[in-house]
């Protein structure tokens, strides 16, 4: 009867209206003007990624030594770099590379992450806790340093990046679907499910699963933004991409060495990866509103 | 008390162990001949074979696991190729720069952090509540190392209030504490913020309340008491990153710390050294990790007693 | 005006409701609490029986809720107090406990903590004297060993436990008036007789007045002296006691006091009231009970009912006498 008890009946009035949850959905999200702009900012940046290579004003891998280090002008809006190459060019073609490494490795990583919690938190007793364990030997290298330790094990590269941040995304997402799991297997249905004979695997990928997807999406999109920080944390130490490849960040790293005279090879891709970050951490903000209002 | 701290210390010990063991197996995992990688290109089979021996490459893997372990416990970390020193020489010199680094870092983000998290969740839907989740969402979406770059821009480069980089005076720390922690400010901001809106709405506090007691303290000692359980969990958790974030950092700054040493010692395939700082910083990790469940034990009492 | 404790007149509780609307709660609202006395204020859950009591005390958030009307205890109105003189009275001159032992103790503190808390703050007691007192507080709850009971934390402690500190916690410094809002309802039958017993306990010796929300009319027999039944933010009846309970007047009071369970009578089943509680943001025109009573007539849906005397000291919301409702019930 306090302001908890009128703004349940509050929200039971309006729910008649509703009639369709997606839609619900969808206009619950909508509200959030934030997320909606991260959203936005994110199709745009994968439309980018698509077709980024074709729409560049100059070839991003073309020398030009009649304009080295050059500033924004009319002509580079966003400068060139020691090699005289465009770098607003560099960074659209570099969108594919760098998105890509980051998404691939966050599926990956989650993918794994979502199976082994699955059957951790599904099957629980010995199982459970070997693969609990062994998350927890991944955990106790911290932050990127387990996919430091990778590449400096298997070499550096981009591919290898991409493994090093797909590794260590793991874990994470192993305690989390298991948490999920252990929740949604104490729901009703789920013992409901298991009562009238439904196989394990099923019971597990058709009644369980399905119960977790809510903490799966919204810490996915919450991942990429991690991960697009770790690869390109990764590059600028040099684990990375190479000097030749445009990704952004190998243009930052590279451009950190003229910082004094060409700020601007450092300033465009660090605001570029920045944005990006901020549009999946607001959209993985919205979504999280959104599914489960009670944390906000 | 005592007994709960003794349980989380002997808890630590099989960790360490794997975690060791890995580390140990580090070197082995490398593809193809470690000996060889390290020798480099040039190298004669003579000077290979010289490489494999000292590296004890040649007896089973116990064994040189034990010698291993034990020569660490007598602060011998193996010899650095690059340097021509012993890890030991190379890291101590270093060690008290990352740690103090460190520590500046975790003291100013953990109380501008949850300054601004207390002050957002007190004002909830208002400007300052605003503002404070703005610099959040922010400060969890910007690279350290970009970050680093630009402070340096400005206030090294531009102003020339602060150094572009080293260690020489204090104010050389400042730029890179800035850049380390921005990052856990930020997500401590969000998780106090949460944290207090949660527990401002428990029924204790309007007990608390109907005692007559003052709104500060009210906030301070039941709502934020409360919230510092969570606080503290989700600190342990984000530490890691932070430690991590050394190594970025001191590579922007330039600062002869134990990260940069891990990026340079990758770059010259110098594997003991890489071995000993691996193992360093899930040490420094495990030990932070430590703290924090004993500082949750005396906060939590419903821990303390399981 | 020396013998009321607390006068409620004309309260209205109104709560934010999207960014501009305000939905009432409760309004018109009128009571007393004599010293020494034990009220029971009724009603199902959402007809607004804590509103009210939250407002007495100034607990709702300042920013989504508005209060109206007068509130004057001892002489002071409450709504009119500033933030500081408001808390100077809580938890020292009117007390409160809550539904949920568990959950209204702060699970990190020391029992021996939060009782201290009130006692520093609205007395000059010294450390020691706290303590005393303290313990003195926890045996009059009729805690065996309050010494220890001190040093526990909640979760240490049973529900029925939690609530004796609660009382002990409101008593400690000796309210004129003490609210308990649903005090049982969360406990064992066994536990919920003894913290009856115990409020009964406090009403004796400390002459306190007791405003005692609850649901459960059995609790109301038991330990009032009066009675407020509310329904939908309305007072519809107001009665001693046994008057209520013998001649209850307003169809929903008889509703209530038909569904409970009756001793020595043959089993049969409970007659309960149809429908539910109206929305807050919904409520029907005329008489809130109208569209549950089965005596509702024409008029009673476009008439706004008011509190008149069909005895003396029992008022009535019901727009039809007595008579009328028997012709009703035999047409």
């Amino acid at each position: 009867m306090s302001e908890t008890t009128t703004s349940q009946t509050a929200s039971a009035e309006a729910l008649p209206k509703a009639q369709n949850p997606a839609k619900q959905f969808i206009k619950k999200f909508t509200q959030r003007k934030s997320a909606v702009a991260g959203l936005a900012f994110i199709i745009f940046i994968l439309i980018i990624a698509v077709i980024g290579p074709s729409i560049t004003p100059y070839n991003p891998n073309a020398y030009d030594y009649n304009a080295l280090l050059a500033g924004p002008s009319p002509q580079h809006i966003w400068g060139t770099d020691e090699f005289g190459r465009d770098v607003f060019s560099r960074i659209l073609a570099g969108a594919q590379l760098s998105l890509g490494t980051a998404l691939t490795a966050s599926v990956i990583g989650t993918a794994a992450g979502v199976v082994l919690g699955l059957i951790a938190g599904f099957f629980g007793g010995i199982v459970d806790s070997f693969i609990m364990r062994v998350c927890d030997v991944m955990f106790a290298f911290p932050g990127i340093l387990l996919a430091i330790a990778i590449v400096a094990i298997i070499g550096p590269g981009i591919t290898n990046v991409m493994i090093g941040v797909a590794v260590f995304t793991v874990p994470s997402f192993a305690r989390i679907i298991r948490g999920a799991v252990l929740e949604v297997k104490s729901e009703l249905y789920v013992e409901v499910a298991q009562s009238i004979g439904c196989s394990r695997l099923r019971t597990m990928f058709v009644h369980v699963f399905p119960g977790t997807l809510q903490a799966l999406i919204v810490n996915f999109s919450m991942n990429v933004g991690g991960a697009i920080l770790s690869a390109s944390s990764l590059s600028f130490l040099g684990f990375g991409a190479s000097v030749t490849q445009a990704e952004w960040g190998a243009i930052l790293s590279q451009g950190r060495n003229y910082l004094a005279t060409a700020p601007h090879l450092v300033f465009f891709p660090g605001l570029v990866i920045f944005l990006t970050v901020l549009a999946f951490n607001l959209f993985g903000d919205g979504l999280r509103d959104t599914l489960d209002p009670k944390l906000n | 008390m005592g007994k709960y701290i003794v349980k989380r210390v002997l808890s630590m010990i099989p960790l360490l162990f794997v975690v060791s063991v890995i580390v140990f197996m580090f070197i082995h995992l490398i593809p193809g001949d470690p000996a060889r990688q390290i020798a480099g290109v040039d190298a004669t089979i003579g000077e290979i074979d010289n490489i494999r021996r000292q590296l004890g490459l040649d007896r089973p893997l116990v064994e040189q696991y034990v010698t291993w372990i034990t020569g660490i416990f007598h602060g011998d970390f193996g010899i650095s190729y690059s340097n021509n020193m012993t890890v030991a020489e190379l890291l101590i010199p270093r060690f008290p720069i990352t740690i103090y680094l460190t520590i500046c870092s975790i003291t100013w983000s953990a109380l501008i952090g949850i300054a601004i998290g207390v002050i957002a969740s007190i004002n909830r839907g208002k400007t300052l509540d605003l503002v404070g989740m703005v610099i959040a969402i922010a400060g969890i979406s910007l690279p350290n190392f970009w970050l680093g770059l630009q402070l340096m821009q400005i206030f090294a480069v531009d102003l020339r209030l602060l150094p572009t980089g080293g260690v020489n005076t204090w104010q050389g720390y400042i730029l890179p504490s800035v850049s380390m922690g921005a990052g856990i400010m930020a997500i401590l901001a969000r998780v106090t913020r949460s944290s207090m809106i949660e527990n401002l709405n428990k029924d204790y506090i309007r007990t608390a309340r109907a005692k007559g007691l003052p709104e500060p303290r009210v906030i301070m000692r039941h709502a934020f008491k409360n919230s510092a359980i969570d606080i503290i969990t989700v600190t342990a958790l984000q530490i890691g990153a932070l430690i991590a974030g050394s190594v970025v950092v001191e590579s922007v700054f330039s600062i002869p710390g134990m990260g940069r040493l891990l990026v340079d010692s990758i770059g010259f395939r110098d594997y003991e050294v890489v071995q000993a700082l691996i193992l360093f910083f899930s040490v420094e990790y495990m030990v932070i990790n430590l703290l924090a469940d004993v500082l949750y034990g005396i906060i939590n009492p419903r821990v303390r007693y399981e | 005006m020396s013998d009321t404790l607390l006068e409620v007149k004309g309260l209205a509780t109104e709560f934010k409701h999207g960014k501009k609307n305000w939905i009432s709660a409760v309004s018109d609202v009128s009571f007393e609490v004599r010293p020494g006395e034990i009220v029971g204020l009724v009603g199902e859950s959402g007809c607004g029986k804590s509103v009210t009591s939250l407002s007495v005390m100034r607990l709702h958030r300042k920013d989504t809720t508005r209060i109206s009307g007068d509130i004057i205890f001892e002489g002071k109105h409450l709504l009119e107090l500033s933030d500081r003189d408001m808390q100077a009275i809580r938890g020292n001159e009117i007390s409160m406990i809550f539904q949920e032992p568990m959950s209204a103790l702060d699970p990190i503190m020391r029992i021996g903590d939060q009782l201290a808390e009130a006692l520093t703050l609205h007395t000059d007691l010294s450390k020691k004297e706290v303590h005393e007192r303290s313990v003195e507080v926890l045996r009059q709850v009729g805690i065996p060993e309050p010494e220890m009971t001190l040093r526990n934390y909640p979760h240490e402690l049973s529900g029925g436990m939690c609530q004796r500190v609660m009382i002990a916690m409101a008593m400690s410094c000796e309210p004129r008036l003490l609210i308990a809002d649903e005090p049982t309802t969360a406990l064992d039958v066994t536990i919920q007789a003894q913290i009856l017993a115990l409020m009964e306990k406090i009403r004796r010796e400390n002459n306190t007045g007791i405003l005692l929300i609850t649901h459960d009319l059995g609790v109301v027999a038991e330990t009032c002296s009066r009675v407020i039944v509310m329904y939908a933010g309305h007072v519809v009846e107001e009665a001693p006691v046994d008057e209520l309970f013998k001649h209850p007047q307003h169809p929903y009071t008889q509703g209530l006091i038909a569904s409970v369970p009756r001793l020595g009578e043959r089993l049969r089943r409970l007659p309960s009231i149809p429908g539910s509680v109206p929305d807050l943001a919904a409520m029907p025109d005329g008489c809130r009970f109208a569209p549950r009573c089965r005596y509702a007539q024409e008029r009673c849906r476009c008439n706004d009912p008011v509190l008149h005397e069909v005895s003396p000291d029992h008022t009535s919301a019901c727009l039809l006498s007595e008579q009328e409702r028997e012709e009703v019930a035999h047409a």
